[in-house]
């Protein structure tokens, strides 16, 4: 059973009104659990709409969206729905609410009325699964960047969050903010085996995932590994996505004659690549 | 005739229990008619420099010079300098307030005192900048825009000035990647046009690469170092340092290098990167491949 699936999803923005807008157009996937699953798309592709379905923060106008087999239009299981499936935001000032780290993280645990010594219990163990246990008692608006985006995952995962909806969660960061979260979610995703979504511009993070989803106005283009989504440079630019520089490169290189696989996707394969040429 | 910031300090909430050193001891030219990019990590003054370009804060110490003039002086020339550097800050479409997105153009141009066709001239000539087409997007509210034409039209309001210093923090931060390409083409395409001033603040640094004539790096509010990406890039321990990188297409570079490949380590660019490796691999051919790379 997947973890997450969409069954023939639609969703209409201001339905019946004069600028109602078709978001989510048939759209039917499926993502498995501890699956690493990258949704690629243009601004207003419909990326985020569908990620706001994975927790319920938005209904199907037609369609169905599964979470661990919930129906997510079930209100009566919400916040079973919330529980399981944590998200993450683009802005950290924005999602942090506490004036000390580890209100912040407890808010959730707290609010669903668990017992004082198990919030601490779960506080400590989210601070340690995202590295920032010397945080603690710090106040947000004290960290980077980098720092806010882990603590909000770490909030997530007070919650014994299965899933990780992330969008774009560095599009704000700096370059060394960038690499702590990015390696932090996928550890998570490999160690705890955490479901992870990720939303993003980025194609080198993309290229970290099992499977890439690629939109395009409200609906699904293609669905594959990384290897066989940047293959097809032009089909990406046509679309107004990229593909990741090492891809690029070999690219490059193989119209100069260099005979280079065409799924290269990062630094390591096009090395390799390179040095297995004679 | 450039910007001149001299010996400028910064200090957020003095005197309180917050109180920070947010720039200390900054001194930086920005050159006249180049592109001049600032980068740093999250905190490192860079967002609090560019607001003094402008007067929008005052430094608690030194001073800014735009083309000579002392922008904190009193009078007609002051006010004249502060006006000819334009600010757009990181996310501007948050800052769209109007009702029409001619309106919201219009506004900076009409409070300068321009005449109404002037005005519309303006308004004309920023949304064909930023490529929003005048007859299906003028009367629409900006409100019910694409995040990216949201973006577009908070430049042009800015760009509707003629600032002849534009300065945009991070203006590609969370665009699409067409849309950062597009974005930073149109700016290279009226830094040519109107021979104007760019000072960009970026966390790329392959897009520094690839427009910047010089570059300023920030770490915890002083000045690390300033140059040509060139010189600048060659420094990575600095860079690192700064919680920055290099450009990734240098990152592979450096890669091949290790893995015996015979290719210089300065390369910044795709186009020298292709040059460079077809060459080290013709040359590897001519030496029969003998070498381990």
């Amino acid at each position: 059973m997947a973890f997450i699936e969409c069954r023939g999803l639609y969703h209409d923005y201001n339905a019946g009104m004069e600028n109602e807008y078709r978001a989510l157009d048939n759209v039917s996937l499926r993502v498995e659990k501890g699956e690493f699953v990258t949704i690629l798309g243009t601004n207003g592709s419909g990326k985020s709409t569908l990620a706001k379905h994975f927790n319920a923060l938005l209904q199907p106008t037609q369609g169905k969206c599964l979470v661990d087999g919930i129906d997510t239009s079930d209100e009566a299981r919400l916040w079973d729905i919330r529980s399981r499936v944590g998200m993450v935001f683009q802005n950290p000032d924005n999602q942090i609410i506490a004036a000390i780290v580890e209100d912040d993280i407890g808010f959730g645990p707290e609010n669903i009325g668990m017992e004082p010594h198990e919030i601490r219990r779960r506080v400590t163990a989210a601070l340690k699964a995202v590295n920032m246990e010397e945080f603690r008692h710090f106040a947000p608006h004290l960290l980077s960047g980098g720092q806010k985006q882990r603590v909000a995952i770490a909030g997530a995962l007070a919650m014994n969050t299965e899933c990780l909806v992330l969008d774009e969660p560095t599009a704000m960061l700096d370059p060394a903010g960038r690499r702590e979260v990015i390696d932090t979610v996928c550890r998570l995703n490999r160690e705890q085996g955490i479901t992870v979504v990720n939303i993003t511009h980025f194609m080198e993070e993309a290229a970290l995932s099992d499977r890439i989803i690629v939109m395009n106005k409200g609906r699904i283009m293609k669905e594959g590994s990384p290897e066989e989504i940047f293959q097809d440079i032009g089909g990406m630019r046509q679309l107004g996505l990229d593909v990741p520089v090492a891809t690029e490169l070999a690219y490059r290189l193989s119209r100069k004659g260099l005979q280079l696989d065409r799924a290269i996707i990062n630094q390591e394969a096009l090395v390799e690549a390179l040095c297995r040429l004679k | 005739m450039s910007i001149e910031v001299r010996n400028i300090s910064y200090i957020y909430m003095p005197k309180s229990p917050y109180e920070r050193l947010a720039l200390d001891d900054v001194t930086i030219t920005i050159p006249e008619g180049k592109i001049t990019a600032i980068a740093g990590h999250t905190g490192s003054g860079k967002s609090t420099l560019i607001q003094h370009l402008n007067g929008l804060i005052s430094p608690s110490q030194g001073c800014v010079l735009v083309d000579g003039v002392d922008i904190a002086a009193k009078g007609q020339a002051a006010r004249q300098a502060r006006r000819s550097v334009g600010m757009v800050f990181q996310y501007p479409e948050h800052q769209l307030f109007e009702e029409t997105v001619e309106q919201d153009i219009a506004f900076g141009p009409k409070n300068y005192g321009l005449t109404p066709e002037e005005v519309k001239e303006r308004v004309r000539f920023a949304m064909d900048f930023v490529q929003l087409d005048y007859e299906e997007y003028s009367q629409r509210s900006p409100f019910q825009l694409s995040g990216g034409q949201m973006r577009r039209t908070a430049i042009a309001g800015v760009v509707a000035l003629r600032p002849k210093y534009l300065v945009l923090d991070e203006p590609t931060a969370g665009l699409d990647p067409k849309g950062r390409e597009e974005l930073m083409q149109r700016i290279l395409k009226l830094h040519r046009q109107e021979k104007n001033t760019i000072v960009l603040v970026s966390h790329s640094m392959d897009d520094i690469a690839k427009f910047a004539d010089n570059v300023v790096i920030m770490n915890r509010g002083r000045v690390l170092m300033e140059g040509t990406p060139r010189e600048v890039f060659v420094r990575e321990d600095f860079i690192r340092q700064a919680g920055l990188d290099v450009p990734q297409i240098t990152n592979i570079v450096k890669a091949l290098k290790a893995g015996g490949m015979d290719i210089p380590s300065d390369i910044y660019t795709m186009d020298e990167a292709v040059d460079a490796i077809v060459r080290a691999m013709r040359g590897k051919n001519r030496a029969g491949g003998a070498e381990k790379c």
